[in-house]
C-alpha cells in the first residue's frame, strides 16, 4: 500500500512540475517552417491598339501580368496587374512594362507610332459638325463702297478660308454677294454679283476647285444690319459664305 | 457751282408734251418754269423756282357735279364716285386749270338745256370749257351721259357728247369716269391719249415678301399679280399689255420670269444661269433686253420675246444693268454701267455699237426713255462724294443736247422713274414720307402725289396704253 501511495505522489509531483514549468517557462522557438516551393518567374505582356495613330489621336495599351508584385509602365507609373489605358503620345513612343516578382522581373514593350504629318484641326476632337466648323472657321470678305475688288486687308481672310477649304475638300458652298442700302436695287444686285464672283475668283486662283463654289447675289435684299450708318453698311458690303454640302 | 437752265430745254419739254389743237390754246401742258439751282458745297438742296406761268395758259375747265336722271336710291353713291373720279382725272391730266367749285353758279346741269352760258364763260368762273352730264342706275347697269362744251362758242358749243353703260357699282362708275376723262383729254390735249385707264405695275412687300402688284394710275384698286413667296423685282409690262416680265429669286439665283395676263399665270421662259435682272421690252414687243452674269460678269443681253436667240451686246468689266429701249425708235438702248467706277448712264445702238456716256459724274441709275424718244429720266446723286448730302433725285435730260433739269427737290431717295404713255406724267419711288412709296408727278416735277401707303412699294412701271 505504501508503494502505491509513493507512485501517486510521484505522479502528482511530476504533474505539478509539468504544469509549473509549462506555465512559467518561455515558449520553445517554433519549429522551422517547411521550405517554400521554388519561386515562379513573373510573366508580362503589353499590346497597343492601334499601333499607329495620327497626332492627337489616342491608342489603347492593354497589359496582363502574372506572379508579379511590382508592376509599372514607363512613363505612366505603377499599374494594376491587368488593365488597359488610353495614351495619346505627341511623338512615336515605346512603352515598357516591368513586372517584378519573387521569381525575378519581366518586361514587355509596345510601340505606338505617331504619324508625322497629321491634319492639325482634328475633326474628331470636338463634336462639331462639318457645317458648324465651316461657320466657325470661314471668314466673310468685306468690300469698299461701290467696289467689287478684294481689298488688301481682306487677303488674310481669303488665305484662311483657302486653308480650311483645302483641308475639307469635300465641302461645297455658296458665296452670296451683299450690298449696303444705298444706291439702286438693280445696280446693287449686279454689284453683288460682281462681289460674289470676285471672292470666287480669288479662291479659284488659290487652288480651290470652281466646281465647289456657287455664287448668288442678294444686292441689298437681305441685309445683315439695318441701321443707316457706316458701321452697319460695312457689315452689309460682303461676300458671305454659306455651307451647302 | 451755279447752274442756270436755259429755257430751251424747258420749251422742248413743253413742245413734246402739249400741242393743243383746239382754239388758240397755244399752250404747253406745263407752265414755263425757270429753274435756278444753286448748289453750294454741302447744300445741294438749295433751289429756287421763279416765274411761273410766263405767257403760257392752261385752259380753264369747269366740271360741275353730274346730276341724277332718275330716282334710283343707288344714284347718290355712284355719283359721288363718278364725280370725284372725273374731277381727279381731269385735274391729274396736267393740262387744265380746274375752275374752283366755289365760283360755280347755283343749279345743277344735267342736260344741254340747263346750260346758261353767260354764267360760265364770264368771270368769276370764266371757263373756257364746261363738262356736265347725268347718271342713272337702272337695273344692273348705270348709264352716264356726258358733254364737253366750248363755253365761249355759244353758237356751236358741243365738242363731245358721249353715253356710257357699265355695271351699277362704284367700280363701274370709276371706269366710266376714266373713259370720259380720257376722251376729253384726248380732244383738248393735242391728240395725246389720256392715262386715266392705264395701269401701274410695281413691287410691294406689304404681304411680307416682295411680289409684283398692280393698280390704277391714280392708286386705286391695288392688288397682287404674283404670289411666288420669294423676291420678285423690276416688273416691266409688254407694250400690248398682255405679258409682264420681271426678275425673281429662285433657289438657283435670279431668273427672268414671264406672267401672262391672257392665261393669268406664269408662262415658260428660259433660264440663262447667273444673275438675270431688269428685263425691258422693245417698243414693238418683239424683244427683251436684260442684264445677265451668265458669263461671269453682268452684261446686257437681248433675246426674242419668247427667250430665244440670246446674244450679248456689252463687254466690259463691272456691273451692266437696267437697259431700256428708246420707245420711239427701238434702235437705241440706254443702260447703267459701273465700268468707270460709280454707276453712270450710257446709250448705245440696240446691237451694242456706238456706246456713248450720258452722265459723267455722281451716281446715276434707273434710266427710262420718254415715249417720244427725246428725253431720259433717271435717278441721280449728282454730288456724290465725301461731305455731299447724298440726296438722290429724279432728273430729266434732253438726250440730244444733254441738258438736264432736276425734277424732285423734296428730300429722301427718289429712284426708278417711269413714263406714262402720254409723256406728261412720271411715276417713281421715294422714301421722303418715311417709308418707300410710289409717287407720281408731271414731267416738269410739279403736282407730286403719293399713290401708295401700305407697306413698302417700289420700282413702278407704267403700262404703254
Amino acid at each position: 500500500m505504501k508503494q502505491l501511495t509513493l507512485r501517486y505522489s510521484a505522479l502528482v509531483v511530476a504533474l505539478g512540475a509539468i504544469l509549473f514549468l509549462g506555465a512559467c517557462h518561455k515558449k520553445q522557438p517554433p519549429p522551422p517552417p517547411p521550405p517554400p516551393p521554388a519561386p515562379v518567374a513573373p510573366t508580362a505582356s503589353l499590346t497597343a491598339s492601334p499601333e499607329t495613330i495620327d497626332k492627337g489621336q489616342s491608342s489603347t495599351l492593354t497589359w496582363q501580368t502574372t506572379n508579379a508584385t511590382d508592376i509599372s509602365i514607363e512613363g505612366i507609373g505603377a499599374v494594376q496587374a491587368n488593365g488597359s489605358q488610353q495614351v495619346s503620345p505627341a511623338d512615336s513612343t515605346t512603352y515598357t512594362l516591368t513586372a517584378k516578382g519573387a521569381g525575378g522581373s519581366q518586361t514587355a514593350t509596345a510601340r505606338v507610332t505617331v504619324n508625322a504629318a497629321p491634319p492639325p484641326p482634328p475633326p474628331q476632337q470636338s463634336n462639331l459638325t462639318e457645317e458648324q466648323q465651316f461657320a466657325q472657321n470661314i471668314k466673310d470678305v468685306y468690300f469698299d463702297y461701290d467696289r467689287s475688288d478684294v481689298r488688301g486687308d481682306q487677303q488674310t481672310s481669303i488665305q484662311s478660308d483657302v486653308g480650311f477649304l483645302q483641308q475639307h475638300s469635300n465641302i461645297g458652298f455658296t458665296i452670296e454677294g451683299h450690298c449696303d442700302e444705298r444706291g439702286s436695287t438693280e445696280y446693287n444686285l449686279a454689284l453683288g454679283d460682281n462681289r460674289a464672283s470676285a471672292v470666287k475668283n480669288a479662291l479659284v486662283a488659290a487652288g480651290i476647285s470652281a466646281d465647289r463654289i456657287k455664287t448668288i447675289s442678294y444686292g441689298k435684299e437681305k441685309p445683315f444690319c439695318t441701321e443707316s450708318n457706316e458701321a452697319c453698311w460695312q457689315q452689309n458690303r460682303r461676300g458671305h459664305f454659306v455651307y451647302s454640302k | 457751282m451755279n447752274q442756270l437752265f436755259c429755257r430751251n430745254t424747258i420749251h422742248s419739254i413743253h413742245a413734246m408734251v402739249a400741242r393743243f389743237s383746239l382754239r388758240a390754246v397755244a399752250s404747253g401742258f406745263c407752265l414755263l418754269l425757270l429753274w435756278l439751282v444753286q448748289a453750294r458745297a454741302g447744300w445741294a438742296q438749295d433751289w429756287l423756282k421763279t416765274g411761273t406761268g410766263l405767257g403760257v395758259e392752261r385752259p380753264r375747265i369747269a366740271v360741275p357735279e353730274f346730276k341724277a336722271s332718275n330716282q334710283d336710291p343707288r344714284n347718290s353713291e355712284l355719283l359721288k364716285t363718278f364725280n370725284d373720279t372725273l374731277w381727279n382725272d381731269l385735274s391729274n391730266a396736267g393740262i387744265f386749270e380746274m375752275v374752283s367749285k366755289s365760283f360755280y353758279p347755283l343749279g345743277q346741269i344735267g342736260t344741254p338745256g340747263d346750260v346758261k352760258f353767260e354764267s360760265w364763260n364770264s368771270p368769276p368762273p370764266n371757263s373756257a370749257f364746261l363738262v356736265f352730264g347725268n347718271l342713272a342706275a337702272n337695273g344692273n347697269n348705270q348709264i352716264v351721259q356726258g358733254w364737253l362744251y366750248d363755253a365761249k362758242n355759244v353758237q356751236s358749243p358741243q365738242v363731245l357728247a358721249k353715253q356710257y353703260t357699265d355695271a351699277a357699282n362704284t367700280q363701274g362708275a370709276r371706269v366710266i369716269a376714266h373713259k370720259f376723262a380720257d376722251e376729253i383729254i384726248f380732244r383738248l390735249g393735242g391728240g395725246v391719249n389720256g392715262i386715266a385707264e392705264t395701269q401701274i405695275y410695281y413691287v410691294s412687300s406689304r404681304g411680307g415678301r416682295k411680289e409684283i402688284w398692280a393698280m390704277d394710275y391714280d392708286g386705286a384698286n391695288q392688288h397682287p399679280v404674283t404670289t411666288l413667296g420669294t423676291i420678285s423685282l423690276s416688273p416691266h409690262i409688254s407694250p400690248d399689255g398682255s405679258r409682264l416680265a420681271f426678275s425673281s429669286f429662285t433657289g438657283a439665283g435670279w431668273e427672268i420670269r414671264m406672267f401672262s395676263f391672257d392665261l393669268n399665270r406664269l408662262v415658260q421662259f428660259p433660264r440663262f444661269g447667273g444673275t438675270n435682272l431688269s428685263p425691258s421690252w422693245s417698243p414693238d414687243g418683239s424683244r427683251l433686253a436684260f442684264s445677265s452674269s451668265r458669263s461671269g460678269d453682268p452684261e446686257i443681253y437681248v433675246v426674242d420675246q419668247s427667250g430665244g436667240n440670246l446674244h450679248r451686246i456689252t463687254n466690259s468689266r463691272g456691273p451692266d444693268v437696267s437697259p431700256v429701249w428708246n420707245r420711239k425708235t427701238g434702235s437705241e438702248i440706254a443702260w447703267v454701267s459701273g465700268r468707270t467706277g460709280l454707276p453712270q448712264i450710257y446709250s448705245m445702238g440696240s446691237d451694242g455699237t456706238n456706246v456713248q456716256a450720258v452722265t459723267d459724274q455722281g451716281y446715276a441709275v434707273s434710266p427710262a426713255w420718254s415715249p417720244n424718244g427725246q428725253f431720259l429720266v433717271f435717278s441721280w446723286m449728282r454730288h456724290y462724294g465725301p461731305g455731299a448730302p447724298g440726296a438722290q433725285d429724279i432728273y430729266i435730260m434732253d438726250v440730244a443736247s444733254k441738258q438736264w433739269v432736276q425734277l424732285t427737290h423734296d428730300g429722301g431717295r427718289n429712284d426708278f422713274p417711269a413714263w406714262a404713255p402720254d409723256g406728261r406724267h412720271i411715276i417713281f419711288q421715294s422714301n421722303r414720307s418715311g417709308s418707300l412709296q410710289i409717287w407720281s408727278m408731271l414731267a416738269d416735277g410739279s403736282n407730286q402725289k403719293q399713290l401708295t401707303n401700305s407697306g413698302s412699294n417700289s420700282e413702278p412701271d407704267w403700262s404703254w396704253k
